[in-house]
């Protein structure tokens, strides 16, 4: 209890500068709804049914893309850590699409795609699959030699050696890359939706813009930033795992 | 299980070794017999984990021979314990041979009483003390079928008080598990208090420059006089004494 107090005192003194500066009119109503307008408009969506079903829509596009990517970029990782010249070609090449943002393939993903999910899958594997290679990557070349040395000794070696020993010693670190790259996709996500897709949390802030309906806007915004969270939370719960807690505590 | 018996035997012929013209070991002969422990000490930087890598085949000798007849295995300084494993899965490592899992787990409660830790069996290496991880080390190299033991200054992390504790463990544990021992270390003490047979590394490149023989039984006392002589002519042979 003791603990959510001061984070729930600082909700408490956000909602009343953003109260106050309504009262005082820096901007005009339209472009700044209050906190009453946006309860409303919360109704509202909901009763809609479009809010639960633009969630829905933009979950499901980030879970499909990013879980193709984490299936392709951990074991891809795993393998390139161990392979120094393989890894040396491949660096500045993976080092370049990192640094390039998804939002730059938007005009490929809607050309080649369309307008669907196809295009947000498209641009969250984008986002995600060359930041998490990189860091499965690194985390495999920096294992102390040590480990392989001990795993020689008693005899570890090839799938074993991967399971047993390369894998578990990179998944403190696989964890932190995960919940750093799924919060990309869950950024990426907003953009993709709101040029490739007719529906999803992205869509809805577009659509609320072009209607001037702002306080829509924020509704959708605050359950991006809340689903964010949430999931982030969840992801947060494997640093806790027994047999990762090694890598956090020293 | 291997309790009376020890069969691990090391030969070193001529062996010398250097990276980049700059030599490290030169020409060694040591012959270990099983069951013999053996104490390698040196000043620090004298090639003699390069020696060990040697006996590890984890480097191979620029010229002559290194035959090892047995299961090798290697304690290290520190950090050798995988940290994703508790404390029985780290000591089940060394059991990994062994086939029948009602033996495993006999033999995995066995080495846990042995050590000291039985409490500690689901505990992982962060949560032990230094000298706890040691001795989870020990457990784990002795465990099953090894027979040749290398020890590359396996107390050395510790403090004084532990490591003489530590000495006192693992002549115990080799009572209980003979095994085959090369031990390296620079502490003259840790070795005259262990060894069979000290041998005296020089500085680069290394040679030996001394053997004894040390034929009191163990457990021995950093204060008995059979190891305070062999102190006094291993600091001798280093020009360590000082003469008043």
């Amino acid at each position: 209890m003791k603990k959510v107090i001061p984070g729930l005192l600082v909700f408490i003194v956000a909602l009343f500068i953003w109260w106050l500066a309504c009262r005082t009119g820096v901007f005009p109503a339209y472009a700044l709804p209050s906190p009453g307008q946006v309860l409303l408009s919360f109704k509202e969506e909901f009763k809609a049914g479009r809010l639960v079903n633009d969630v829905v829509a933009s979950l499901w596009r980030v879970f499909v893309g990013y879980y193709v990517a984490a299936l392709l970029a951990i074991p891809l990782g795993l393998w390139l850590g161990r392979q120094p010249r393989v890894r040396n070609a491949l660096l500045p090449m993976l080092n370049f699409f990192r640094f390039l943002s998804p939002l730059a393939w938007i005009p490929f993903a809607i050309l080649w795609f369309h307008i669907g999910d196809k295009p947000a899958f498209f641009l969250i594997f984008m986002s995600t699959f060359f930041p998490l290679v990189l860091t499965v990557m690194a985390a495999v070349a920096t294992i102390p030699s040590i480990y392989f040395r001990v795993a020689h000794d008693y005899k570890y070696t090839g799938w074993e050696l991967l399971t047993k020993v390369t894998f578990p010693a990179v998944l403190p670190q696989l964890i932190t890359g995960l919940r750093v790259t799924y919060g990309i996709a869950w950024v990426v996500i907003v953009a993709a939706e709101m040029v490739g897709c007719q529906d999803g949390l992205g869509y809805g802030i577009w659509e609320a813009r072009n209607g001037l309906r702002l306080d829509s806007a924020v509704c959708y915004m605050i359950v991006i930033g809340l689903i964010g969270m949430g999931i982030d939370r969840i992801l947060y719960q494997f640093t806790k795992l027994s047999n990762v807690r090694w890598g956090y505590e020293r | 299980m291997k309790d009376s018996r020890t069969t691990g035997s090391l030969l070193l012929e001529k062996v010398a070794h250097g990276y980049n013209g700059l030599q490290v070991v030169h020409e060694v002969n040591l012959a270990v017999q099983p069951g013999e422990l053996v104490v390698l000490v040196g000043p620090s930087g004298c090639g003699k984990t390069t020696l060990l890598n040697l006996l590890s085949g984890f480097l191979t000798p620029v010229s002559g021979t290194v035959r090892t007849e047995g299961l090798v295995r290697t304690v290290y300084q520190q950090d050798g314990l995988f940290p994703w494993l508790t404390v029985g899965e780290n000591i089940g490592m060394g059991l990994r041979g062994v086939k029948d899992k009602g033996r495993q787990e006999r033999e995995l409660r066995e080495l846990l009483e042995l050590i000291h830790l039985g409490q500690f069996r689901d505990h992982y290496p962060h949560q032990l003390s230094g000298g706890m991880r040691q001795r989870v080390e020990l457990a784990r190299v002795v465990a099953g079928d090894s027979d040749i033991l290398l020890m590359d200054e396996p107390f050395s992390a510790l403090d004084y008080q532990t490591r003489i504790r530590m000495r006192q463990e693992l002549v115990q544990l080799l009572e209980k598990r003979p095994r085959t021992v090369v031990f390296v270390t620079h502490d003259i003490e840790e070795a005259v208090v262990l060894a069979d047979r000290v041998l005296v590394l020089s500085q680069r490149p290394t040679r030996i420059v001394r053997e004894l023989v040390i034929q009191a039984p163990r457990p021995r006392n950093p204060t008995d006089d059979v190891v305070v002589g062999a102190t006094r002519v291993i600091l001798e042979e280093l020009g360590l004494q000082v003469h008043r």
